[in-house]
């Protein structure tokens, strides 16, 4: 079985986002340091939460990328992450 | 009447299980939060649930902790870290009550007796549990009851991620053979008064003739009393509440010791920055100066003063709480921790009896020096004006330690 904890890690990224008049905001396009983007299909959810894969905690934005679900965090100091997969 | 429903809700081993969700691969490890050995707070503030185990004691000094848990992985406190979390908790707790009341950083009780409609308290502790477990990754003891003391107790029973009660018609099974040293504020030199009389569990103080106590322990032995029979009526603090301003001080320990009287004039210099600055946000103004110094050998000595006028000016309470150094400290060791502290507090606007001996030309002057003074820093920032002579190495820890609001007394 795959030790989920230990295969994934933190990894800060840049994110495009709208926001809204509202107050709410909406990723729109998620981008890796290494310049690899992704956009973001639809946000099925929002909610604050803790990542008990990589540790730390926001508001956690379930999200869909290129017909995936994954999480994407925003910890409320400009500073997005995501869990990503370690490289082997 | 019905009863209340009061909540405490204490957040488990909280600065390692902060560490420990930041970092996941520490889960399941001896962890200790450890202050600096450096800076002289070289001792274990917390604890994991392994660590514990092994035998790790809050208040241990670092080597000692070691050697008595062989692999303990010892990580530096992260002070922002904790104050955010234990900010985004109270903000659940508040979701139930508006009557939330801290008590220390990882405690608060929250009176739930009028929130009927989110459930029964119960209910509410298990939405609280559940909710800070979810959104922060952190796990909390709940004990309910219909005391603030017999909550506080009901949290400590079961550990970690756990909620007890403790109803009127249980509390003499559940609370009456429990150790008196575990009732809140029996602290070891009471603790040891009360064994000297046979007193040994919380019941059998209950059954003690209060006239008895309150000659032994004064009205402490009142409360104490009162506390064990159920009878505590202290109420939980609305969570916006600020309690009355009596004094207004900030203290330090320094990172090495002060080896002269002009080391401890900066540090009295720099603290009494803060008390000034609070006095202007207060609109009080000091007519006394208290100092306390803690020396290498950790005594510690109090000494106060009145001032010859009512103040407001971070000098001027310097310049006093160094002139009572000057006076009173016998340099037998070098100075260890500093605190300083505004007393006798009175309204600036009050009018007060002028001396014929004080030289108001120069208070007025430094009291238009110290506006100025605020008016820069507000506008530009506290490091945007400062002494010349605080300039430099100060020995003093540069983060936001002294922001946490330590437990005090009992709201009444």
């Amino acid at each position: 079985m795959e030790n989920a904890t230990s295969a994934r890690k933190k990894v800060y990224v840049t994110v495009n986002v709208d926001h809204r008049p509202d107050g709410t905001a909406r990723p729109n396009r998620i981008i890796f340091e290494n310049g690899r983007s992704y956009e973001i299909d639809r946000v099925k959810s929002v909610r604050r939460a803790a990542s008990t894969k990589v540790g730390g905690t926001g508001l956690r934005y379930t999200v869909r990328i290129c017909g995936k679900e994954t999480f994407l965090f925003d910890e409320e100091n400009g500073k997005w992450f995501v869990e990503a997969k370690q490289e082997a | 009447m019905a009863d209340r429903t009061i909540l405490h809700v204490d957040m488990n081993s909280f600065y390692a299980s902060v560490e420990m969700m930041l970092n996941p691969a520490l889960r399941g490890k001896a962890v200790a939060v450890c202050g600096s050995t450096e800076e002289r707070h070289g001792i274990v503030l917390a604890k994991s649930e392994l660590a514990k185990k092994a035998g790790v004691k809050t208040g241990m000094v670092n080597w000692e902790a070691q050697r008595c848990c062989p692999g303990l992985i010892v990580v530096p406190p992260q002070y922002e870290q904790y104050l955010k979390y234990s900010k985004l908790a109270k903000e659940i707790y508040c979701r139930y009550t508006n009557l939330v009341e801290p008590y220390g950083m990882d405690e608060c009780w929250a009176d739930v007796s009028f929130s009927r409609t989110m459930g029964n308290g119960l209910e509410i502790a298990e939405k609280i549990r559940q909710a800070t477990k979810d959104e922060l990754g952190l796990t909390v003891s709940i004990g309910i009851s219909f005391t603030k003391t017999f909550a506080k107790l009901g949290s400590d029973m079961k550990k970690p991620d756990a909620i007890t009660t403790i109803a009127r018609d249980e509390y003499k099974d559940k609370v009456w053979p429990l150790p008196a040293s575990d009732i809140l504020y029996c602290g070891p030199a009471t603790t040891a008064k009360l064994s000297k009389y046979g007193i040994h569990t919380i019941g059998e103080l209950a059954k003690t003739d209060p006239a008895f106590l309150k000659r032994l322990l004064g009205v402490n032995g009142l409360s104490l009393w009162s506390y064990a029979n159920g009878l505590d009526a202290s109420r939980v603090m609305p969570q916006d509440y600020t309690s009355p301003i009596k004094s207004i001080g900030h203290g330090i320990t320094c990172v090495a010791d002060l080896e002269n009287e002009e080391e401890v004039y900066k540090v009295i210099l720099e603290l009494s920055q803060d008390v000034g600055h609070r006095l202007c946000v207060h609109q009080l103004a000091a007519t006394g100066v208290q100092l306390w110094v803690r020396a290498n050998d950790l005594s510690g000595e109090q000494f106060q003063c009145r001032l010859p006028y009512k103040t407001q000016v971070s000098m001027e309470i310097a310049n006093a709480g160094f002139e009572l150094f000057k006076r009173r400290y016998r340099w037998t060791t070098n100075v260890r921790a500093v605190t300083i502290r505004a007393i006798n507090l009175v309204p600036q606007s009050q009018p007060e009896q002028l001396s014929l001996y004080s030289d108001y030309a120069l208070h007025d002057r430094r009291g238009q020096l110290q506006l100025a003074i605020e008016d820069i820093r507000r506008r530009f920032g506290k490091m945007a004006i400062y002494n010349a002579i605080l300039m430099g190495d100060k020995k003093m820890p540069e983060d936001g330690r002294d922001l946490v609001r330590m437990p005090g007394m009992m709201y009444q």
